[in-house]
């Protein structure tokens, strides 16, 4: 399976997926960082991917969005945005609002 | 080593009626933030406003920028989203 193609599979798995470096308990960027607080604080549940264990999926997933930098929030299959978008979604309630239906 | 005025001269070259204020917060060469304005984000969504500002950054964002907290606006000065 090409790269791309494991990316894709890897976006579809979960209805929120985030590319990161690190993992949620242990984040290596204050991005990645910010990223998953928001996550956490959005209080659904979520798939991560460590970018930092693969170098394939690390380069690739920058292809794949036409985004140069990690992290990357994919929601229902569709690419949102890093940390910066993510952040003033968040400060305006569209994340919310878009993950409203996912809260257990 | 890159500086934010370089960033700012590519920015503002790459991308109409564009003004972009450029910042090195940690003065670290690697650690950005930008705050852009420019007509050609009428009309996009945030992911499409960005994507606008890394394709004049071409493959610095690749190789110099080790990062770039960025902010985009329309020239009404209203960040998308905002009502």
């Amino acid at each position: 399976m090409s790269t791309q193609q494991r990316i894709d599979e890897m976006v579809k798995s979960k209805p929120v997926f985030l590319f990161m470096k690190g993992t949620p308990d242990f984040p290596q960027c204050g991005f990645s960082m910010r990223a998953v607080s928001i996550l956490k604080a959005l209080d659904v549940p979520f798939g991560t991917f460590d970018v930092l264990s693969d170098m394939e999926v690390r380069q690739g997933i920058k292809d794949y969005a036409n985004w140069p930098t990690i992290p990357q929030l994919y929601v229902k299959g569709e690419f949102l945005g890093g940390s910066d978008i993510m952040m003033e979604m968040w400060e305006q309630g569209e994340l919310e609002a878009l993950v409203a239906d996912l809260k257990a | 080593m890159f500086s934010a005025d370089r960033i700012q001269a590519l920015i503002e070259a790459g991308l109409p009626d564009c003004e972009a204020r450029v910042v090195d917060p940690a003065n670290d060469g690697a650690h950005f933030q930008a705050e852009v304005t420019s007509t050609a984000f009428v009309g996009l969504n945030r992911v499409k406003q960005h994507q606008a500002v890394y394709a004049t950054l071409g493959d610095h964002m690749k190789a110099d920028i080790h990062a770039l907290a960025l902010k985009t606006y329309t020239p009404d000065a209203l960040p998308y989203g905002a009502a």
